[in-house]
């Protein structure tokens, strides 16, 4: 089998791909899905490192970031299009504010 | 077989992963999130992770990008990133930072699983529900309340302010 050292090392190129999204990319969208890739690759991480082990506890911590992913995307499209609204063009550099 | 298996899957997620921060449409970006969200799936029913599985296609391939495309759809149809950058070169430091950062994780994150991999949790669902609704029942509790919390945040923001 493949050993779960192979899957980290998976998960560690994807988190730094998702590390790159966020500092290059301008429009918040794609900020945010790449914040997705990152949250997956530690996902990952986190199953490999169970299944190290051979325990059950990676899988349940996976769980929990599942839950609190949903819920920052639902928040954070939220924000984006409040900001949207108010302002009509979303690029992350113009909004240096924090009220207006 | 399982290698082949891995190396496919592998190759695919990483190159999905690029393909997001490349094109310049979020669209497709969404799209191409949705290949390495499946092909992170696939990765965990290899790990014997099933549950964890089917959540992720339902829950992340399903309801998230959902809402991803609904915000692509609502806010900038097609539109890529226009007009003159502010930070300009100053942006593309940030991917020797990056590679550093790669290198650092690439190297450590391995060592940290460098043993024979024990025997699986036996069963697939069952001892997850058991150590969920034991071991870690109020942290799940808590799940219910940030839910709660995200639902009430959300729709306190998007609410159209009234006059």
């Amino acid at each position: 089998m493949v050993h779960p050292g192979y899957y980290a090392a998976l998960s560690a190129v994807l988190f730094t791909i998702g590390v790159i999204g966020v500092l290059v990319r301008r429009n918040p969208l794609v900020i945010f899905m790449s914040i997705e890739v990152m949250l997956n690759a530690a996902n990952l991480a986190f199953v490999a490192f169970g299944r190290a082990r051979g325990v059950a506890d990676g899988q349940i911590i996976v769980l929990f970031v599942m839950t609190v992913a949903a819920a920052e995307v639902a928040v954070g499209l939220a924000i984006i299009v409040a900001i949207f609204r108010a302002r009509y063009r979303i690029s992350v550099d113009d909004l240096s504010l924090m009220r207006w | 077989m399982e290698w082949v298996v891995f190396a496919v899957v592998a190759g695919c997620a990483v190159a999905s992963a690029v393909g997001l921060v490349v094109r310049p449409n979020p669209l497709h970006g969404a799209l191409y999130l949705v290949g390495n969200l499946f092909c992170v799936a696939v990765l965990y029913l290899m790990l014997r992770a099933e549950f964890l599985a089917l959540a992720q296609v339902i829950v992340y391939a399903g309801a998230i990008m959902v809402l991803f495309v609904f915000a692509i759809m609502l806010l900038v149809p097609g539109k890529a990133e226009a007009g003159v950058d502010p930070l300009g070169p100053q942006r593309m430091l940030a991917l020797p930072f990056a590679g550093l950062l790669g290198l650092v994780v690439v190297l450590v994150l391995p060592y940290a699983a460098a043993r024979a991999p024990a025997p699986p949790a036996p069963g697939g669902v069952q001892p997850l529900g058991e150590r969920l609704f034991t071991d870690y029942l109020f942290p799940f509790e808590v799940t219910s309340v940030l839910l709660l919390a995200a639902l009430v945040g959300a729709l306190t923001l998007a609410r159209r302010r009234l006059p």
